[in-house]
């Protein structure tokens, strides 16, 4: 290609501060949620890092209790609210959205600014709280603990969380109205790549349900400021409703991060398999299925606290047909492999780390399920090894994998091959080294948000610290290479992996306006013509 | 301590075969996920020239069997695990009741006979036992892992838990929900102890002349509280012939069904009777007008606790 005639990439439309601060283009806003979720996740994990060092002694090494229950809220607000469930969207999400649907932007530019802002705001109101104050009630903010019994800075910590809610409705929103209006000629619903499905069902659990977390939270903080009885039985409120209506968002919450990564997961596979991904529509309606089903399990967080037996049988039943579609997708993954031509650059490896992670997270959440196994296991350290396998195993690493797959895109340069094969490999042993011990602590009954604990504990505990040690080299490892290569990677081409969709018809960092001409789609996605196939026959 | 494999419980030796019934279906599942993921990384690597053939067109009957397959486990493990819960949470009515507070950051326990420990409980061997346990401030859970067993204790409620323990033995004991910093130090242990063994420990302990059961602590309390000027002596009810206000019968009401002003019948449990004591506005019964003061604020949870161990203690038409 001729330079001088292909248009200036988004990279180079003004290289001012302003210019980026300002800007209302989708790219460049991804970009602004990269640098933003990179620092939070760095945050939240050095408090994660702190909970191992201080779990390496039964007798807790950081001296506070106080302390180390701050770390741990600390670790678990940021991570979910400032991490987790942004992640895909806001970056990927942001970045791709318009370039796989043909579109020059998102529906609402400035709305998308917009949201990045209140994600900031929200951040720095959280980083108060956590840090200069301090908050000790955990990422799930249970009453009448919450309410009046903790000291630190609650209200911030929720006004933060209320703030970033509107930053997730306001990208749900964007997202849903852009796929709807947005598609390029020819682009029908079933041409759209998965993770676009993906992305509007994430989209349409965030508009539904962070609505009941913002009511949720400002009936805490009135509970906490006035006194007004809400959750606290001594003033006539019920405990129990704050649970209700607290996992009536965050277990929806937790699909809002997990489906994006399907989405991702979806596109790497038939990619490096060179294959169409193996059933389609059913990977396409079972994400819809998930975010429908989402909505209907909250009640299995509380199989030990307090509500009925009925109610206990009609949750568990319920959690258990949230389980099949995810079981789906796994098939087809596998199916998609089959009688493909694989190839393991670091994005595939990420992605079959994270079918073996997520399946094991999933698996384990059907111990949970079964309510009597649920009674013994809930509410120890099996609990953190289920949730860490789905969101850490699986999310973090489906993250990963679209990092680097679209790092070509986004930058214009390759990251370092091997590098990045290291990276994956030391993060999946590091992962399984961390958590896989802490089934077993679950099981054998070591309680979770224990400062210290146990003597009878401490090996499982010192095998997961030093797991978390490797997991750590694993996370900064990339921070190192994919930095270096900003500066020094090769130049990609369009197209570097041989990949179907429309953002790799655009040059490599795409120009501002994305398309020179507006696409016209004619095919189905995944359309891999299998061109090994003429070298072996 | 000691005794957790295997569990001390007949109950929570079914849990242990249920999760190991799950440890089997998951490393199935993970055995076939990682083998064909195995199989097809190194039969169908890129630079594999093994024969491929046509790709295939019709996936459906692949999705209808793995995911009618899916629901089967799931159906089964479904029933397994809700026909035990239900089981774990029904204490059987001949249970040996105990009482248990919960607050920040310790377990208060009592014995019917008054004996009262701290971050301990003693408990028989070979016999059902169940608590009822309250909380003074925040939600705490009491959990025993040898005995496969917890649930949380809720401020302004009841919550029961129901155990019968087969080896004598100690077994950790600990707060699972996160009720603040001293969180981590809310443990204690369970000590599981012979019939006679039970009955020595219960007649033992520091000064137990001055011991008075639960039951006689609360008929004092009655008449302290001034319970007995309307309620009558024992609990036999007032009219406005004998007490000089109507006021309704408390001999035999635990279990008995009450119908309230407002149309609707509860039925009388120690919810019920601590919510007549501290919140009666809120529950005024049917035949009576609603003249009972709230004891709110100054009832301790303990005194709550015996003024109901007396209650359940009249028999109907009993006078004690």
């Amino acid at each position: 290609m001729n330079p001088s005639a292909a248009p200036a990439s988004y990279l180079d439309d003004g290289h001012t501060l302003r210019s980026w601060l300002f800007t209302t283009d989708h790219k460049r806003i991804a970009i602004l949620y990269i640098g933003a979720i990179t620092f939070f996740f760095f945050v939240g994990g050095f408090a994660a890092f702190l909970i191992r060092y201080n779990l390496l002694s039964p007798k807790g090494l950081i001296g506070s209790a106080e302390t180390y229950n701050r770390l741990f809220s600390m670790h678990g607000i940021l991570m979910v609210w400032f991490f987790l469930v942004p992640a895909v969207p806001v970056t990927l999400g942001n970045f791709l959205a318009p370039l796989m649907l043909g579109a020059r932007d998102l529906a609402f530019p400035r709305l998308n600014l917009l949201s990045w802002y209140l994600f900031m705001v929200a951040g720095v109101v959280a980083l108060y709280a956590v840090v200069g104050g301090g908050v000790d009630t955990g990422w799930t903010f249970y009453t009448p603990l919450t309410s009046f019994y903790s000291k630190g800075h609650v209200i911030a910590a929720v006004v933060a969380i209320f703030i970033a809610g509107f930053s997730s409705i306001a990208t749900g929103l964007n997202f849903i109205v852009t796929i709807h209006k947005l598609r390029a000629p020819g682009m029908t619903w079933y041409r759209m790549p998965v993770f676009l499905w993906s992305l509007y069902a994430t989209s349409v659990i965030l508009v539904l349900a962070t609505p009941v977390l913002a009511m949720t939270l400002l009936l805490l903080a009135f509970e906490r400021i006035f006194g007004i009885g809400v959750f606290d039985p001594k003033i006539g409120g019920d405990p129990l409703l704050f649970q209700h209506l607290f996992w009536f968002y965050s277990h929806p919450a937790v699909y809002v991060m997990i489906l994006p990564g399907f989405g991702v997961i979806s596109e790497i596979i038939p990619a490096f398999s060179r294959k169409e991904l193996f059933g389609y529509k059913f990977v396409v309606w079972a994400s819809i299925a998930i975010a429908v089903i989402g909505f209907l399990v909250w009640g299995h967080h509380m199989f030990v606290a307090g509500t009925s037996l009925f109610s206990a049988l009609v949750f568990s039943l319920l959690s258990y047909m949230v389980a099949v579609p995810s079981a789906i997708k796994v098939f087809n993954w596998i199916g998609t492999m089959h009688k493909g031509y694989i190839h393991f650059d670091a994005p595939m490896l990420y992605a079959i780390g994270f079918i073996g992670l997520f399946t094991t997270g999933g698996l384990t959440g059907l111990f949970l399920a079964a309510l009597a196994a649920d009674v013994h296991l809930t509410q120890t350290y099996f609990v953190v090894a289920h949730f860490h396998y789905v969101m850490v195993g699986g999310m973090v690493s489906a993250y990963f994998a679209g990092i680097h797959f679209w790092w070509p895109k986004m930058t214009g340069r390759l990251y370092p091959e091997m590098w990045g094969r290291a990276g994956a490999i030391i993060i999946f042993v590091g992962f399984n080294l961390t958590f896989f011990p802490q089934f077993l602590l679950g099981y054998l009954g070591m309680p979770r948000r224990y400062f210290a604990y146990p003597q009878h504990f401490e090996a499982l505990n010192l095998l997961s610290s030093a797991g978390a040690l490797t997991l750590a080299v694993g996370y900064i490892l990339p921070l190192g290479y994919l930095t270096w290569s900003l500066f020094y990677g090769e130049r990609a081409s369009a197209n570097p992996w041989g990949a179907t969709g429309l953002e790799w018809t655009t040059p490599s960092p795409p120009p501002t306006e994305n398309f020179a001409v507006t696409p016209i789609v004619t095919e189905e996605p995944y359309q891999y013509r299998q061109a090994e196939t003429v070298n072996h026959e | 301590m000691n005794g957790y494999l295997p569990s001390a419980t007949v109950e929570g030796r079914e849990v242990d075969f249920l999760i190991l019934a799950l440890v089997l279906v998951s490393c199935a599942v993970l055995a076939l996920v990682f083998g064909l993921i195995l199989l097809y990384v190194v039969r169908y690597r890129a630079d594999s020239g093994v024969y491929r053939g046509a790709p295939g067109r019709k996936t459906w009957r692949f999705e209808i069997s793995w995911t009618a397959a899916t629901l089967a486990v799931f159906f089964v493990l479904f029933i397994w695990g809700g026909d035990l819960y239900v089981r774990l949470f029904q204490p059987p009515a001949d249970a040996l009741q105990i009482y248990v507070i919960g607050k920040q950051w310790m377990w208060k326990v009592e014995h019917q006979g008054g004996q009262r420990e701290i971050n301990a409980l003693h408990v028989p061997i070979n016999r059902p036992i169940q608590l009822v346990m309250t909380s003074e401030d925040v939600i705490h859970d009491f959990s025993i892992p040898a005995f496969r067993i917890k649930h949380d204790v809720l401020p302004g409620r009841y919550e029961s838990l129901w155990f019968q323990v087969e080896t004598p033995g100690t077994y950790e004991l600990f707060c699972t929900q996160l009720c603040g910093v001293g969180h981590y130090s809310m443990s204690g242990e369970v000590v599981a102890m012979s019939q006679p063994e039970f009955e020595t420990w219960l007649a033992g302990g520091a000064a137990p002349g001055q011991r008075e059961d639960m039951a006689a602590a609360g008929k004092a309390l009655f008449t302290a509280h001034g319970c007995s000027g309307c309620h009558g002596e024992g609990g036999v009810g007032g009219s406005p012939a004998t007490t000089g206000v109507s006021a309704p019968a408390l001999a035999g009401l635990l279990g008995r069904s009450v119908k309230l002003q407002t149309g609707a019948t509860v039925t009388a449990d120690e919810k019920f009777i601590r919510d007549c004591l501290l919140t009666p506005d809120k529950m005024p019964i049917a035949g009576y007008p609603q003249i009972m003061p709230s004891f709110s604020g100054q009832i301790s949870e303990e005194n709550v606790l015996r003024l109901i161990a007396y209650i359940k203690s009249l028999k109907s038409g009993s006078r004690t």
